[in-house]
């Protein structure tokens, strides 16, 4: 407990750090109480009060449905926390499993990580597109495309971790012992890499969000009618000169959540372990 | 240095069969028949079985994967469904804009990230040094398209200085005034991927400034400006081309959309349009191009460490 709340106060001693959790939990917040948040229905379609500056009634605007800006942002953010967890729990997952896999068998590690290269070596916008091409549009399609993009940068990491710690002495002993691989793997290696891990999920996850507006952004991601903030940036651009803010404030929250994950990120990875601070 | 390029060379073979044959499953993965997804659902029967014909797709799928991959390597892409012509010269009838997007973004990103990186290691825990790594921070959360729009609302719709779309050839007019359709994008897409080389900049900078050597320097009495630049910039500047290879990647991501959002006809709007238009020999090709491109970049990156540091040999 005493540790807990040591790390804590060290982590949040920096400022920008407090800034970048504050915002966080803005973020997470306006997602998980968007009803309450939001003063009307973001689909409610009135053509009477299409495209309005923003005024005390609508404070962001209103589009060319005359739905409330603000609205459609504060229920995007759902969209946005709900499939960046989906992207990192996805590369997480089969990221970690394949990269410690690799690390920990020599002889499938030299096939997996040469395969994960490769996949590297692929424009990961490119790549998330011809996958979105595939699979169809759809937020499940959208979090498995951004996601097996960036499990290839946690398979990566994994990987490293696992070959550096495989040689410590604690697995010498569990070896020596007689414990299992599974028992190994899972119990003694995996765990003491969930520092790195978390580091590297909360740049996934500011990553992936960048990603996956840019697919709706482009039209292949989650289907146009969904809120999201890519989807409401992508029909406002015809509307550029005459409503810019329909433009402006969707950004902004895109930009706000990135930045806390960046901020949060290279906080926790600071403080959480600096021994591995080079391989995330 | 021969064997080493010979060596290095050899590794890349694998590289391209495995890239190969993920480029190649693409088409195969898809649920249903491709012929009839790709035509779409007002196709006659005759005309799938005619696309099916065309393509090969009768045949066995090895047989079908070393025609492509042999095709692949001579520059035979195959054929675009939607513009009936050979996947190769759309690419290159693409490829103008493509080329100068990047070339002229890489420019900035090292004219900008490099120099701001120096400062930020030199001024280390300064308010210049907070400044610089703040504006990282913030290049590296903004969306590529957001900042795109956002300059075209200030740049083209407010002030009118520059155009917002499109990009009228230059090799064909022989106009070089029409760079100028470049600016915002290349703007666009420099200011995120600058972020990564301004940090990795600075850190390297920072790891070399804690050297030995770097002391030694100074007891010397060598000018503080000799030691910066001889000393500690010559030997941080290696992992900055190490990070050459990425950003190429990074900036190839970003013309999908920063194309897409000026309107340019590049490649990367191409890969948006293709995919909107089921038009999969189009997205094969480019991808196939972008990774050797990729593969080709690396070799060099990795060549050119021993001409920046002669403490690396290549045995």
């Amino acid at each position: 407990m005493r540790y807990g709340f040591k790390f804590w106060r060290k982590l949040f001693r920096r400022k920008i750090t407090l800034l970048g959790a504050l915002l966080l939990t803005m973020i997470i917040l306006m997602a998980l109480l968007a009803p309450v948040i939001a003063p009307y229905d973001p689909m409610k379609i009135n053509p009477i009060e299409r495209l309005q500056n923003p005024n005390q009634t609508h404070w962001f605007g209103t589009d060319n449905f005359g739905r409330d800006i603000f609205s459609r942002i504060v229920y995007g953010a759902r969209i946005s926390v709900l499939s960046g967890f989906g992207v990192v729990i996805f590369s997480v997952v089969f990221g970690v499993v394949l990269g410690a896999l690799s690390g920990y068998f020599d002889n499938l590690g030299i096939f997996i990580m040469r395969f994960i290269d490769v996949v590297m070596a692929f424009p990961p916008l490119m790549l998330a597109l011809a996958l979105m091409a595939i699979l169809g549009q759809g937020l499940v399609n959208v979090i498995i495309a951004v996601g097996a993009v960036y499990l290839t940068r946690t398979a990566r990491i994994t990987y490293g971790l696992t070959l550096k710690i495989k040689k410590d002495a604690f697995i010498e002993a569990a070896v020596a012992e007689g414990a299992s691989n599974k028992r190994i793997l899972f119990l003694h290696i995996i765990p003491n890499l969930l520092s790195p891990i978390i580091v590297q999920a909360t740049f996934t996850f500011a990553f992936a969000l960048l990603e996956m507006a840019a697919l709706d952004f482009l039209g292949v991601g989650i289907p146009p009618q969904i809120p999201s903030w890519g989807n409401m940036l992508s029909s406002s651009q015809v509307y550029i000169t005459r409503a810019p803010w329909l433009i402006f404030f969707p950004g902004l929250f895109i930009v706000i959540t990135v930045l806390s994950f960046n901020l949060f990120g290279d906080a926790l990875r600071d403080r959480l372990d600096p021994k591995f601070k080079d391989l995330v | 240095m021969w064997v080493y390029t010979f060596r290095r060379l050899l590794t890349i073979i694998p590289t391209l069969l495995v890239a190969s044959i993920i480029i190649f499953s693409f088409m195969h993965l898809m649920p249903g028949d491709p012929a009839a997804v790709m035509l779409g659902t007002n196709a006659t029967p005759e005309q799938v079985e005619r696309l099916r014909t065309q393509m090969g797709l009768n045949r066995p799928i090895y047989i079908q994967f070393l025609t492509w991959i042999r095709g692949a390597f001579v520059g035979d892409l195959g054929e675009s469904i939607f513009f009936q012509s050979p996947v190769m010269s759309v690419i290159r009838s693409r490829a103008e804009t493509s080329i100068l997007i990047a070339f002229f973004s890489m420019i900035l990103i090292l004219t900008i990230g490099v120099p701001v990186g120096v400062i930020s290691a030199v001024k280390n825990n300064t308010p210049l040094d907070q400044f610089s790594m703040g504006f990282a921070m913030l290049a590296a959360s903004i969306p590529t398209f957001w900042l795109g729009l956002n300059l075209m609302i200030i740049f083209s719709v407010n002030l009118g200085w520059l155009p917002s779309s499109g990009f009228p050839s230059v090799i064909e007019s022989g106009n070089l005034m029409n760079l100028k359709y470049l600016i915002l994008p290349c703007l666009t897409l420099a200011a995120p991927n600058s972020a990564l080389i301004i940090r990795l900049t600075r850190s390297s900078m920072l790891d070399v400034m804690s050297e030995e050597y770097v002391k030694t320097a100074r007891a010397k009495g060598l000018k503080e400006s000799e030691v910066v630049i001889k000393h500690i910039f010559r030997n941080a500047i290696i992992s900055v081309v190490s990070a050459l290879g990425f950003t190429f990647i990074a900036l190839l991501s970003g013309t999908v959309v920063t194309e897409t959002v000026f309107s340019l006809p590049g490649v990367g709007s191409l890969v948006v349009q293709s995919v909107l238009r089921r038009d999969y020999p189009v997205i094969q090709g480019v991808i196939f191009v972008v990774v050797i491109l990729y593969v080709l970049i690396n070799l060099l990156t990795d060549l050119s460490y021993g001409f920046l540091d002669p403490r690396i040999t290549y045995d």
